[in-house]
């Protein structure tokens, strides 16, 4: 193995291991002097996935995180140096963490957190101005056959568990609204101008935004989304979805 | 190519590099975007770490982009790898060809360390062995990423906590040798140079006489935390964590009585206190900026 490859080895490994070769000026046992870069590699990495995840890191506690964390730094340190990528599956990781599996809702609420910080940093795009959709609605032949766009920061999440709920508990120091943990949410998260926002929609919403989200024009959207609720109102949907900014565009549908 | 020709280009990217002001600065935390937007501190110029703004949009382009255009900027990467055994990530320059396309810093700056090794980044300025087959590494990196800019960088002294048993050079000599080499600049850091002086039981006057300074192009100031090692001496460690240490201002004092007034970074990544705090702190250099300013 080269020299930096012994060396990264044993920064990512547990305490025992030094590598070989090192010195100190003063002959001071170079495993102590090398413990603090181990100490920096490893504390600034579960650092990092605790900035990423500061709910995780609530729910379970800042030790349980930490020590969580670190066999996850040590498994799978990143592989690129932008650390806001760092973590992408952390979610995985933890759904397979059998010291977590009192928490089943853990892996979601890491889902949330991960599609939060993917929306704060994605691409910036102007709003739809209103008066453009109204207008697109005085001219119901072609209504249906509008696609209309997302905010790239737009991201959803199915959960079997009410990680919107439980997520927007963890946001202040104010007493819990009672909500069952064990209602399924879904969620929308994405960036209204500079703040990112975490919204619960039904079930019909969720399938149209996801159905546009695939291109889909408009009225095969709503007609899936009338599909998965009976109840869903489009109106009330496009009212929500301007209202946080989540449309950039509309346009003809192209037929592929 | 003969040697005169590359004599030739390097002279030419130099001549058309921007520097920094001879002021004092602050490294720029998200944490305080909007009380800069709204104090709109008289300083000379902030520094951003390069790799946080290698995102596609959202705040930190916005806010980077309103400060830098009433400041001058820096451009501190942490994560090339400059060391590194294996080749530099064509991605990483590429990403950093934009950013700089996009802000026009003052000044790009890097580390004399190693950070990522196959496909595994490490996210810590590593230390390296001072031998010869380093440096060439060192220099080739180097000339790679200055003519992928096409402007020179500044290159950062480390803080080291251990050595290696086959060094055969100096760190300041090898410091030395890359400078010339390369033609790039020194981002001399003062707390850098006083916690490995500390460590390595190094006199910090002679290796601030054995430096290159006539390249300096910044100057870093920051805190350090306090450790022992397993003889119980002083292991100071470069945590970003703490106001400049008094030893380290002095250090400073000295080098600017060397070269005169010169851009210098108060820098604070950990407990990182309001901005306020840092601005008393850029004061201070400012003071001493002046007061070498002024000396005949």
């Amino acid at each position: 193995m080269s020299n930096h490859a012994c060396f990264a080895q044993a920064l990512l490994s547990d305490e025992s291991i030094c590598p070989a070769g090192l010195c100190s000026s003063n002959g001071a046992d170079p495993a102590s002097r090398f413990a603090v870069y181990r100490n920096n590699v490893q504390g600034s990495l579960i650092n990092a996935l605790a900035e990423a995840y500061p709910v995780v890191a609530q729910l379970v506690g800042q030790t349980f995180f930490n020590a969580m964390a670190r066999l996850y730094v040590q498994d799978f340190p990143p592989h690129s140096p932008l650390l806001n990528d760092y973590g992408q599956d952390l979610a995985d990781f933890i759904q397979g963490f059998a010291p977590a599996a009192a928490l089943p809702y853990l892996a979601d609420m890491a889902r949330l957190e991960r599609l939060r910080v993917e929306a704060y940093h994605a691409a910036d795009a102007e709003p739809l101005p209103p008066a453009r959709l109204l207008a697109a609605m005085n001219q119901p032949d072609r209504l249906g056959q509008l696609c209309l766009r997302l905010h790239p920061s737009l991201r959803t999440l199915h959960s079997a568990f009410a990680v919107v709920s439980l997520w927007a508990a963890h946001q202040s120091d104010a007493a819990w609204p009672a909500f069952d943990l064990h209602q399924g949410q879904h969620a929308l998260v994405l960036r209204n101008a500079l703040d990112v926002e975490v919204i619960a929609v039904d079930l019909g919403a969720m399938t149209f935004i996801d159905a546009l989200r695939n291109h889909w024009p408009l009225e095969v959207a709503a007609a899936y989304a009338l599909d998965a609720q009976a109840s869903f109102d489009l109106g009330q949907c496009l009212g929500l979805l301007l209202a946080h900014g989540a449309l950039i565009d509309l346009q003809p549908h192209q037929k592929a | 190519m003969n040697s005169a020709l590359i004599h030739n280009t390097r002279h030419d990217i130099q001549a058309c590099a921007p520097s920094l002001p001879p002021r004092a600065g602050l490294g720029l935390k998200s944490e305080h975007f909007k009380d800069v937007l709204e104090q709109r501190p008289d300083i000379g110029f902030f520094e951003v770490h390069a790799e946080n703004y290698m995102v596609a949009g959202g705040p930190f382009h916005h806010y980077l982009g309103l400060i830098r255009a009433d400041y001058s900027l820096s451009l501190h990467g942490v994560g090339l790898s400059i060391g590194g055994e294996g080749p530099l990530d064509s991605e990483h320059l590429r990403r950093l060809a934009v950013l700089i396309e996009r802000y026009q810093p003052q000044s790009f700056s890097e580390h004399l360390a190693w950070s990522s090794h196959g496909p595994v980044f490490l996210n810590d300025l590593l230390p390296l062995a001072y031998d010869v087959p380093t440096l060439q590494r060192v220099c080739d990196h180097i000339d790679q990423l200055q003519n992928h800019l096409g402007r020179t960088m500044l290159l950062e002294n480390p803080a080291t906590y251990l050595q290696f048993q086959r060094s055969t050079l100096d760190e300041t000599d090898f410091i030395r040798e890359v400078i010339q080499r390369s033609g790039c600049g020194l981002l001399l850091d003062v707390n850098n140079l006083y916690v490995s002086c500390i460590n390595h039981q190094r006199d910090p006057q002679a290796y601030l006489q054995a430096l290159p300074l006539h390249a300096v192009g910044e100057i870093h100031l920051a805190g350090f935390a306090e450790d022992q090692d397993s003889l119980g001496d002083r292991l100071l460690i470069d945590d970003h964590g703490a106001p400049v240490d008094r030893e380290v201002w002095a250090l400073y004092q000295q080098v600017l009585e060397r070269i005169g007034p010169m851009a210098t970074l108060i820098e604070r990544d950990n407990q990182v206190p309001s901005l306020t705090t840092l601005l008393g702190e850029a004061a201070q250099a400012q003071a001493l900026l002046h007061q070498a300013q002024v000396q005949p």
